[in-house]
């Protein structure tokens, strides 16, 4: 059967174009975001927390021994400390794993319009899922 | 015929330009290596090692069909003085910004399926947070042992794998019709809608968790496996397959990815030069599909996932440190 591009467009289901076009914005803006704050990083725009010279001494060491010698953070306290280079550099990182996120927020009505509860129901399961990942609630014990 | 001539000559010797690259990765990459206990290279050095390195890798990566983070981490890993730790959360990373950036276009095309992808990816997401939590855990020479056991086994199944393009599925089973798992598509290449359906979804279901586990645990995305269980296990057509693939990688490497990040394993040095070196590079890779020889670069790159894999494995035996 041949086809034109309308004819593709409607094939397409009304939560697949909206999937699509929040996981295009998110994934573009958060591109712009890493590319712009990490700039901002190298250039020395912002000050780092760790000096740039500094981090050949202590990249090869694991994360635990990292994060004690250089007193960086972990879960959410990078974002009270913006203006650092190294951590504003974060912000474009978690959009970018945050595009998914809005993309399941943004279907989950035309899902409920349907009354299609099994999807309701999987797109709160990985909602709920993404959620806990970004919490920082789940932590790696050494 | 001249035009065809000219072409293959083209084709070959951005082959050999490629295999000269290439090349010239291991022995940087060996140089590396020994550099990070004799020789004191500025952070920018790296920074510009890594984007040339990724670029290369996100050239190969295209063409011979793998994700960029499975040759990411190997490779940084085993010849770049980065702890692993810090090279697993960059590798997700580099994974989830490929798939990212081709998803929105795969679903317009209708490549990418989002009730075949939804159900897998959910458990996939939970099972790769269950990953990296555990790879963040156990002792880094643990992790190197597995993940060079782990290349080497996607070496094989890379080597041996086939694909089918249009996979026979006699009839759907329960499950997969339970959740709606079957549509249309269109493949330009005949101008042709495809109908689709699949089977053996709980077996599908049951691998896409462990594959999940390891794609958290190495941060190294989850293409390589993905792709056979939704083509010959399952029976999605390739081009469906490869596209919704893709669509599953930004669920789970998404929620693996937080881990990393609130664990303090992202570091932005690493992971930004990664991630668009790695872009760049598969834009071009794109655009030479049709100048490359898929099978010769595919070939290139399981002979250097190998040599990755092998280092993996003596770095972890301490072998070779």
């Amino acid at each position: 059967m041949a086809m034109n591009e309308k004819d593709e467009e409607n094939l397409l289901s009304e939560e697949q174009r909206r999937y699509a076009t929040w996981l295009q914005w998110g994934a573009r803006s958060g591109l712009v975001m890493l590319i712009v704050t990490f700039i901002a990083y190298v250039a020395g725009w912002l000050t780092p927390h760790v000096p740039l010279e500094q981090l050949p001494s202590v990249w090869g060491l694991p994360v635990e021994a990292y994060l004690k010698k250089t007193g960086a953070p972990t879960g959410w306290s990078w974002l009270s400390d913006l203006g650092q280079g190294d951590f504003a550099s974060l912000i474009g990182i978690a959009w970018l794993s945050a595009s998914s996120l809005f993309c399941l927020f943004a279907v989950l009505p035309i899902y409920f319009k349907r009354r299609d509860w099994v999807f309701v129901v999987l797109c709160i399961c990985a909602l709920i899922v993404q959620l806990l990942a970004a919490s920082g609630l789940l932590v790696a014990g050494k | 015929m001249l035009n065809t001539f000219s072409q293959k000559l083209k084709g070959a010797r951005f082959e050999a330009t490629l295999l000269f690259m290439m090349l010239a990765l291991f022995t940087a990459g060996a140089y590396a290596a020994d550099a990070t206990t004799t020789i004191a290279m500025p952070w920018w050095g790296w920074a510009i090692a890594l984007f040339v390195t990724c670029f290369i890798l996100g050239i190969v990566a295209v063409p011979s069909g793998v994700g960029g983070g499975v040759l990411f981490v190997p490779i940084v890993g085993g010849f770049f003085p980065f702890h692993l730790d810090f090279v697993r959360g960059a590798g997700l990373l580099v994974a989830l910004a490929s798939s990212l950036a081709a998803g929105p276009s795969l679903m317009r095309a209708g490549l990418a399926d989002l009730r075949l992808a939804l159900p897998l990816a959910v458990l996939a997401s939970a099972s790769a947070i269950a990953g990296a939590l555990v790879g963040l855990a156990i002792p880094s020479n643990v992790v190197q042992i597995a993940l060079g056991l782990t290349i080497l086994g996607i070496v094989v199944l890379m080597a041996t794998a086939k694909k089918s393009e249009f996979p026979v599925v006699p009839v759907a089973d329960k499950l997969s019709m339970a959740l709606s798992m079957h549509g249309f598509f269109r493949d330009t290449a005949q101008n042709k809608v495809i109908s689709w359906k699949v089977h053996r979804t709980p077996l599908g279901i049951f691998l896409f968790v462990l594959i999940g586990f390891i794609g958290g645990l190495f941060g190294v995305g989850a293409g390589w496996a993905n792709l056979p269980v939704l083509n010959l296990l399952m029976g999605a057509p390739i081009k469906l397959a490869a596209g919704t693939s893709g669509l599953i990688l930004t669920l789970a490497s998404s929620s693996a990815t937080w881990v990393y990040l609130n664990e303090g394993s992202v570091l932005a040095v690493i992971a930004v030069p990664s991630v668009i070196g790695m872009m760049l590079g598969a834009m071009i890779g794109a655009r030479l599909l049709h100048v490359l020889k898929a099978s010769v670069v595919r070939k290139m790159v399981i002979t250097l996932l190998l040599f990755a894999g092998i280092r993996a494995l003596l770095k972890g035996l301490g072998i070779w440190p």
